[in-house]
């Protein structure tokens, strides 16, 4: 019986990280797809430690869930940094990338 | 316990669930950054407390042990999510986007 509800709740999670995908795929802004990103990887962290109560060997599955933790805060501050780098050392082509879409219509500049 | 765990993990996937709602229909970046930040700490606080209480069905000390660090887990979400939030909002300032207002078109 629990262990219906532990896979039925699983299941409901995974179905949640694909909704939230669609924000990573088809994010207007680079930062869109890095805060999808980030979601993603908080909704996986719950993941792994629902999987492991299903295969009974959850000490060891809580460690994979620290790990995986730190990797998503470091993944996340690594590519803001990146693009605020990016900003201040090559602007141009910072604002090209950011804004290709509304480059097409207006000519530049943030909407 | 399996009960009291079982309301925590439904909590938490109700959060979850508003979250991705707030981050799917949302107009401008600040919005979707507002719905993301807040209910996704909290949620992962509820459904990982919720795994927690139900690793201790059988009280033993092995299983304390491993439940005591499932809840540092938490403590490193509450540290954590809401520094991510802060480096994608100061991000987002200096890189020049402009809050939505109403009458502007949805990003």
């Amino acid at each position: 019986m629990a262990e219906h509800f532990i896979l039925i709740a699983a299941i409901v999670l995974i179905l949640l990280i694909m909704a939230s995908l669609i924000r990573v795929v088809g994010g207007p802004t680079v930062i869109d797809r890095i805060l999808g990103g980030n979601v993603v990887g908080t909704k996986t962290t719950v993941l792994l430690l629902l999987i492991g109560i299903l295969y009974e060997s959850l000490a060891m599955f809580v460690d994979i869930a620290i790990a995986y933790a730190l990797l998503n805060f470091i993944a996340t501050l690594g590519a803001t940094k990146f693009f605020l780098r990016r900003r201040t050392t090559d602007k141009a082509l910072a604002e090209a990338f950011l804004y290709q879409e509304d480059a097409e219509s207006s000519k530049g500049g943030p909407s | 316990m399996t009960v009291i765990a079982s309301i925590f993990i439904l909590a938490g996937l109700f959060f979850f669930a508003i979250g991705v709602l707030g981050i799917l229909r949302f107009p401008d970046f600040y919005s979707r950054l507002h719905a993301a930040g807040k209910s996704d700490s909290l949620a992962s606080v509820l459904v990982i407390t919720g795994v927690a209480l139900y690793n201790l069905q059988e009280f033993t000390v092995a299983n304390l042990l491993v439940s005591i660090k499932i809840m540092l887990i938490t403590v490193f979400i509450y540290v954590a999510s809401p520094t991510a939030t802060y480096a994608l909002t100061k991000t987002a300032m200096i890189l020049g986007f402009e809050p939505w207002e109403k009458g502007k078109k949805r990003q």
